[in-house]
């Protein structure tokens, strides 16, 4: 007998039972659908978290200063020492001393109230005092007006470019190019709003939007007062470099702060790839947690197949009899049976998988949350479906082949 | 004439547990091509185990079978199966005919299993069910037909392989007089056309209507001369 022969005998058996191979499909459909759309939406959190942190900046190191002992004895946490200097960042920007090293940009930052002299609204922000590389470095362009440029930072000119969401609180519908805003009591004049990248604060814990820029020198000697620096953001020559920039820099800072080993070195060198890493872990972990749940619920599924299998063979009794009797080998009837039960998974992968492609489009809609479709992944949940259908088919499927032609047509 | 069943000395002995019923105590006789037979016995006879037997769908425990001179004694399921389609054609009580299935599909199923192409299988299978006076009702279900009708569909499965021996067993048990005589002309028809048939049956009508007439009563032949008293 042809493989077609038993697909046909196969896929008629199941349309003979509507009802009963529909409740079956159900339920490998279910766990199907569950299992693609929660590794989707696993891998939509973690593409978002991903591309919010790359909208940082491409293939970027951020140096920040170590942690400082109080005069308790209590060491303060990474960023609250005061050991990293403009040096450091003019060291590193030596095409010798790093030659993987594309660009770097210096950055001073602290929380700042602002007030706008037209309408006198107040506003708290990110200050940010850097260099005119920090533009490219961070991936930013300017919408209005120009970012801040070598003149001023030799200058010490009282200028400053804002973030999308800093010029809307402050000036309204204003233009605010030509402005000026009262920074903790300078008057500073905007020169230029950053385009919007969207409110990143969830993923990289300040809002990209919300900062006003003014150059170094301005920032330490105007307004803070302090010439250490609270971070150096690297920029590599490109993504295979990244680690080569890093020791570059790692191993130049040792040597300027005269530290001989790694482990004491008062500064922290971290890859975009690290925060990725880290803020995506707990999202995989759910990936998996909620994923394995999904496995449960198709792996229920697929022992309903053995149940209707099952019930199937001993329904059928008289007709393996019968085909026996006929001249059907046991293999042959192995087959039919095996066929069945994937033709069951099948359905129920295929159907599941529709639903899931269904699923991605909508869902996002009404739980604001992106969900990705990884063909890939639904490909093998579908092979999976089939398997599960073959798996769970064999032992009803041997049951029927094992069967003696005399009682099966003995059965009344 | 060609023998198309020889059996020699051929017992059964089913066994559960300690106990063990001796079914079939040495039976040997012989069919020849062409031949209409009956084998005729009370229930507890061991009728439907000689009818197991040479239906090839089980095996002696002892003694010997040969099926159009092949001996099938002690085959595998295997073999068997693959004799059971070539050479036997089988009529059951209650028809066995697959009720999601139209006629023709019932008839060409042991083609199927021989390996027969589709459109081979149809042209057969109609063929079949004309020669049985149903060529009108090839695209009927079994549930639509009679039931002198369905088991003339089973008769059409039985012919269809061109098969060396067609295996009856009370093929009327489940039938009306009038199908049931219908029938049993159908199987006369066949028997002048020349087919090799054996009718198992504890109707003394339809052994009848054999040539010869084998009668068995506790697992043993019952000599010809005995059973004419």
């Amino acid at each position: 007998m042809s493989w077609f022969e038993t697909l046909r005998t196969g896929l008629e058996a199941v349309r003979s039972h509507r009802l009963r191979s529909a409740l079956t499909v159900l339920g490998i459909m279910i766990g199907i659908a569950a299992v693609i759309l929660t590794v989707g939406l696993g891998q939509g959190a973690q593409d978002q978290v991903k591309s919010a942190i790359n909208s940082l900046g491409t293939n970027l190191l951020t140096v920040s200063p170590g942690s400082s002992t109080s005069s308790s004895g209590f060491r303060q946490g990474f960023g609250t020492a005061s050991t990293l200097t403009l040096s450091d960042a003019d060291a590193l920007s030596s095409k010798v001393v790093a030659p993987d090293i594309k660009a770097v940009a210096p950055v001073v930052s602290a929380g700042e109230p602002l007030s706008d002299t037209v309408n006198s609204n107040t506003w708290t922000t990110t200050v940010v005092g850097t260099t005119p590389t920090w533009e490219k470095v961070r991936n930013r362009t300017v919408s209005q007006g120009r970012f801040i440029d070598g003149q001023d930072v030799t200058d010490h000119t009282a200028v400053a470019v804002i973030g999308a969401d800093t010029a809307s609180e402050l000036f309204g519908g204003i233009d605010p190019v030509g402005q000026v805003v009262d920074v903790n009591g300078v008057p500073v004049t905007v020169v230029g709003v950053l385009n919007p990248v969207g409110d990143t604060s969830s993923t990289t814990g300040s809002n990209q939007d919300d900062q006003l820029i003014v150059p170094m020198t301005t920032a330490t000697q105007r307004l803070f007062g302090t010439s250490s620096l609270s971070s150096i953001l690297i920029e590599a020559t490109s993504g295979s470099t990244l680690s080569a920039a890093y020791q570059e820099a790692d191993a130049e800072l040792l040597a300027l702060h005269g530290i001989t080993t790694p482990a004491a070195a008062d500064f922290t060198v971290a890859s975009q790839q690290s925060l990725v890493t880290t803020a995506t872990s707990v999202d995989r972990t759910l990936t998996v947690l909620l994923g394995g749940i999904a496995g449960i619920s198709l792996l229920v599924g697929g022992i309903g197949v053995m149940n209707i299998m099952l019930v199937s063979v001993t329904e059928r009794v008289r007709e393996i009899g019968l085909r026996k009797a006929l001249g059907a080998k046991p293999a042959v009837i192995r087959r039919q049976f095996l066929l069945e039960a994937s033709v069951l998974g099948l359905s129920g992968g295929a159907v599941g998988a529709a639903l899931a492609v269904i699923g991605t489009r909508l869902l996002p809609r009404a739980i604001g949350y992106p969900v990705a479709l990884s063909l890939p992944a639904t490909g093998l949940a579908i092979a999976v479906a089939v398997a599960i259908g073959i798996i769970f088919g064999v032992y009803p499927a041997s049951r029927a082949a094992r069967l003696a032609p005399i009682d099966a047509l003995r059965n009344e | 004439m060609a023998e198309v069943i020889r059996l020699e000395n051929v017992t059964k002995v089913y066994r559960s547990g300690s106990l063990s019923v001796a079914a079939l105590r040495g039976v040997s006789f012989a069919i020849e091509q062409g031949e209409y037979v009956s084998v005729m016995g009370p229930s507890g006879s061991g009728k439907s185990t000689l009818m197991h037997i040479l239906g090839c769908l089980d095996v002696p425990s002892s003694g010997r079978y040969w099926l159009g001179g092949e001996d099938v004694s002690h085959m595998d399921e295997v073999d068997l199966a693959e004799v059971r389609n070539r050479h036997i054609g089988f009529v059951f009580q209650q028809f066995n005919l697959l009720p999601t299935m139209t006629a023709w599909r019932n008839v060409e199923l042991p083609l199927i299993y021989a390996g027969v192409g589709r459109a081979e299988r149809r042209r057969l299978a109609v063929g079949a069910l004309e020669r049985v006076g149903l060529g009108d009702r090839t695209d009927h279900r079994p549930g639509e037909l009679s039931g002198g009708q369905q088991q003339r569909v089973a008769v059409a499965r039985a012919l269809v392989g061109d098969p060396s021996l067609i295996l009856a067993d009370e093929p009327t048990g489940a039938l009306d007089s009038t199908s049931a005589a219908d029938v049993l002309s159908l199987l006369s028809e066949l028997h002048r056309a020349g087919r090799t048939l054996v009718v198992i049956t504890h109707d003394p009508e339809v052994a009848a209507a054999a040539e010869r007439t084998l009668r068995i009563r506790d697992g043993l032949l019952v000599p010809a001369a005995e059973a004419a008293l």
